[in-house]
């Protein structure tokens, strides 16, 4: 076994990125409580952030660029913040809904449809 | 003296805007008080007069002058495009006597109203529609433009509408008001149609500026096909007059005019409006003279109308139909002369015509108010005895038109059947000698029987009151020395002619052929409905078939009707079921396909949250295919491209 094949680089932090994301989009997809669909919905975002982050780490040749520019970890703290805010409002909605419906099943939530 | 003139001339717009401020002032403040109303009106009406009559002596004292170079003013009005219109006046011998003419008629008429149209509910109604006529008519003649002279002539229509269907609680008045307009209409597309043709051609619709355009374009002969160009211009400009002068095929809605009140008809549809389309045909002569094929259909029209009216009046027992068919037999002798070359004798034959017949009709309406509405001849009779202003000055108006010297109608028929047969149109002339005799002929008819006939013990006809008759006295004096303008040097045809001035001595022996047919035809007359030498009943059980045609006027109503009927509802019939199927079919084709569609487009929103993710997603998968492995205009914003070196 060679180790040097196991080193770390930037494909490695894009697929856990990627496996991430196609686990959160299946909860999307697949859940039926509307919570477990906004947790997954943090997976994607959180996935979306570990690639900003690696890109950030890889694409810079530091050795080249005298300034060290954080763009990509300014760009995933944004993501988190906003994140955090839509959760609130997501999670705020979902209480409304329940106190009239009782229900916390996307299927159930049709009301506007044509 | 002519600078001075030239400044009075400059004031001309005053004449028709008169009345129209009248109009205005009756119909927004006076119209609750009848006498402030007829006083307003007549009083615009009589100042115009006085201003016409001035303009008349301006013209008879500048002489020479005048007719070379009339007096045009005007402002520009519209600009589009290439298109400049103006509006204006223009002040020439033919506009200063049709200003004289119609403004005469038109106060007299009015005056005349104050006894006739006592006491009715639309008195103020009725004189602000006289005030909008006068103003229109006025309008029309010194218009200096075609399309200027088009508004007025359709505005003059309208008050025509408006003044038949006066009395608008009759079916028969508001029938015969829609009968006018939708018949003159038929003649008025035709002008308009003309009007365009010229615009197009020449470019211009001033009459002078036309007149010299059109000159240029015939003098030069390399433009091929001026000539039927100019025929066919002529043919569409004179729909407008055969429509609203009453010319076979379109006479038929003059009859019918006189459901209006008896003054409107001697003011509109006798001397004035009915007149507006031998105007037309005079100011436009230079085009109909640029086209022996339109001056021929002219005559022809003309002098078949003449016959043909004439024939139907015979046979008509009706007052005010008599005098209608006869208005219509009067118009063919105007434009037949127009077609014959005879300008001047048109002119004064319109001239003339207005003041014997306007005289004519309003004796009529002052019978007719006598009799308590009654408007059949043979339920009159003995009326001179018992009116006798109202008979003596129709006599003198009978005497007119069947042309018995020295009354009006002698002087002015005379001059254009004279120059019928020195033309060279000896079928017109006989038409005319023959129409002048039949004229005679069933002129005096009414006036026998309507005046010297038996009196009937269960009338009680009195005199009419004196607002009637002095301008019945007015209109007699201008039937007697009306005429007299075509006897000395500077006469009648020095005025108004066209082209050059040629001065005419009378031809005493036509005269005399003229007046030899006039006089066998009251002779006729008075033999057989005073003498009763021969019985009118026996002549008419003699020709049965005959009689009955005239009697209901060669049936070209009811031909028309059938027509209406049978072809037009057909033809209407079709064009009903394309439009419902075919075009509407096309129209609800679409829409329902927009319907359809989007019924069926709806279902794909369920509302289904998850539904709507994977459909946004599986786009979003797409979209980015197409810019990485697309080709073409989307390889520029390829994503892997742009994220440069991936390991």
């Amino acid at each position: 076994m060679n180790l040097g094949n196991l080193s770390v680089g930037l494909s490695t932090y894009l697929l856990v990125g990627a496996m991430l994301f196609c686990l959160g989009l299946y909860g999307v997809f697949a859940k039926r409580n509307i919570i477990a669909i906004l947790m997954s919905l943090e997976l994607m975002l959180n996935a979306v952030n570990i690639n900003f982050v690696a890109f950030n780490r890889f694409l810079w040749n530091q050795k080249i660029d005298i300034h060290y520019i954080l763009t990509g970890n300014v760009a995933a703290l944004f993501v988190i913040v906003v994140a955090a805010a839509e959760i609130a409002v997501g999670l705020a909605l979902v209480i409304t809904i329940y106190r009239n419906r009782h229900s916390t099943n996307v299927d159930e939530f049709d009301w506007l449809k044509w | 003296m002519f600078k001075e003139m030239h400044d009075l001339f400059r004031w001309a717009w005053l004449i028709p805007a008169l009345p129209f401020l009248s109009f205005l002032l009756i119909a927004f403040v006076t119209k609750r008080s009848k006498g402030l109303s007829s006083t307003v009106s007549i009083l615009a009406i009589l100042t115009a007069l006085g201003l016409a009559v001035a303009i008349g002596l301006g013209i008879i004292q500048s002489g020479a002058e005048i007719v070379e170079h009339p007096v045009i003013v005007s402002a520009n009005w519209l600009n589009i495009g290439g298109l400049k219109i103006n509006f204006g006046t223009i002040v020439d011998p033919l506009s200063a006597m049709m200003l004289f003419v119609v403004t005469l008629v038109a106060s007299m008429v009015q005056i005349y109203s104050l006894g006739y149209m006592h006491g009715d509910k639309g008195w103020s109604r009725y004189y602000a529609y006289q005030s909008l006529f006068a103003s229109s008519m006025l309008g029309m003649v010194i218009a200096t433009n075609l399309l200027q002279l088009f508004i007025f002539w359709e505005l003059v229509g309208l008050c025509s509408y408006l003044l038949i269907g006066f009395w608008y609680f009759k079916v028969s008045a508001r029938e015969a008001a829609k009968k006018a307009f939708i018949t003159t209409r038929v003649g008025d597309f035709g002008l308009l149609l003309g009007i365009l043709f010229l615009y197009n051609k020449f470019g211009t619709l001033d009459f002078t500026a036309l007149s010299a355009a059109l000159s240029t374009s015939l003098q030069n002969v390399a433009v091929v096909g001026t000539a039927g160009y100019v025929t066919v211009m002529a043919f569409l400009i004179f729909m407008g007059p055969m429509g609203k002068s009453g010319q076979f095929p379109l006479h038929v809605w003059l009859p019918d005019a006189m459901e209006g009140p008896t003054p409107v008809s001697a003011l509109i549809h006798a001397a004035t409006m009915v007149v507006a389309g031998v105007y037309l045909v005079a100011k436009m002569y230079f085009l109909f003279q640029a086209s022996p094929a339109a001056l021929q259909f002219v005559a022809g029209i003309g002098a078949f109308t003449a016959l043909f009216a004439a024939t139907i009046a015979i046979a008509q027992d009706d007052i005010k139909r008599i005098l209608a068919y006869s208005t219509l037999s009067q118009l063919g002798y105007m434009i037949f002369a127009l077609g014959v070359g005879s300008y001047s004798g048109s002119m004064f034959h319109l001239m003339t015509h207005a003041f014997f017949k306007a005289l004519m009709f309003l004796g009529a309406g002052s019978v007719i108010h006598a009799m308590h509405e009654k408007q059949n001849i043979w339920d009159m009779g003995g009326l001179w005895k018992k009116m006798p202003i109202t008979g003596w000055t129709f006599f003198i108006g009978v005497l007119a038109i069947s042309g018995i010297p020295p009354f009006a109608g002698f002087w002015s028929k005379d001059e254009l059947l004279a120059n019928a047969l020195q033309n060279g149109h000896p079928i017109v002339y006989a038409v005319g000698l023959f129409t002048a005799f039949l004229t005679a002929f069933y002129m005096s008819r009414l006036f026998f029987v309507a005046f010297m006939g038996p009196e009937k013990p269960e009338n009680h006809p009195h005199e009419s009151p004196w607002t009637m008759t002095i301008p019945l006295i007015v209109l007699a004096t201008f039937s007697t020395i009306g005429g007299l303008a075509a006897l000395p040097s500077h006469n009648f045809a020095f005025f108004i002619h066209f082209g050059e001035f040629e001065p005419e001595g009378m031809n005493w022996g036509l005269a005399g052929i003229s007046v030899i047919a006039g006089l066998l035809g009251m002779g006729l007359a008075y033999y057989i409905y005073i003498k009763k030498a021969i019985s009118s009943e026996s002549i008419v059980a003699r020709f049965p078939v005959p009689y009955k045609i005239l009697k209901n006027k060669y049936y070209i109503d009811e031909l028309y009707l059938w027509i209406i009927h049978n072809i037009m509802d057909g033809l209407a019939k079709v064009l009903y079921f394309f439009d419902i199927y075919i075009i509407d079919g096309i129209i609800n084709g679409i829409a329902l396909l927009t319907r359809g569609s989007a019924k069926g487009l709806r279902r794909m929103s369920t509302g289904q949250l998850q539904t709507y993710a994977m459909v946004f997603f599986f786009a979003v998968v797409v979209i980015f295919m197409v810019f990485a492995f697309g080709e073409g205009q989307f390889s520029s914003l390829n994503p892997l491209a742009m994220l440069g070196g991936v390991k």
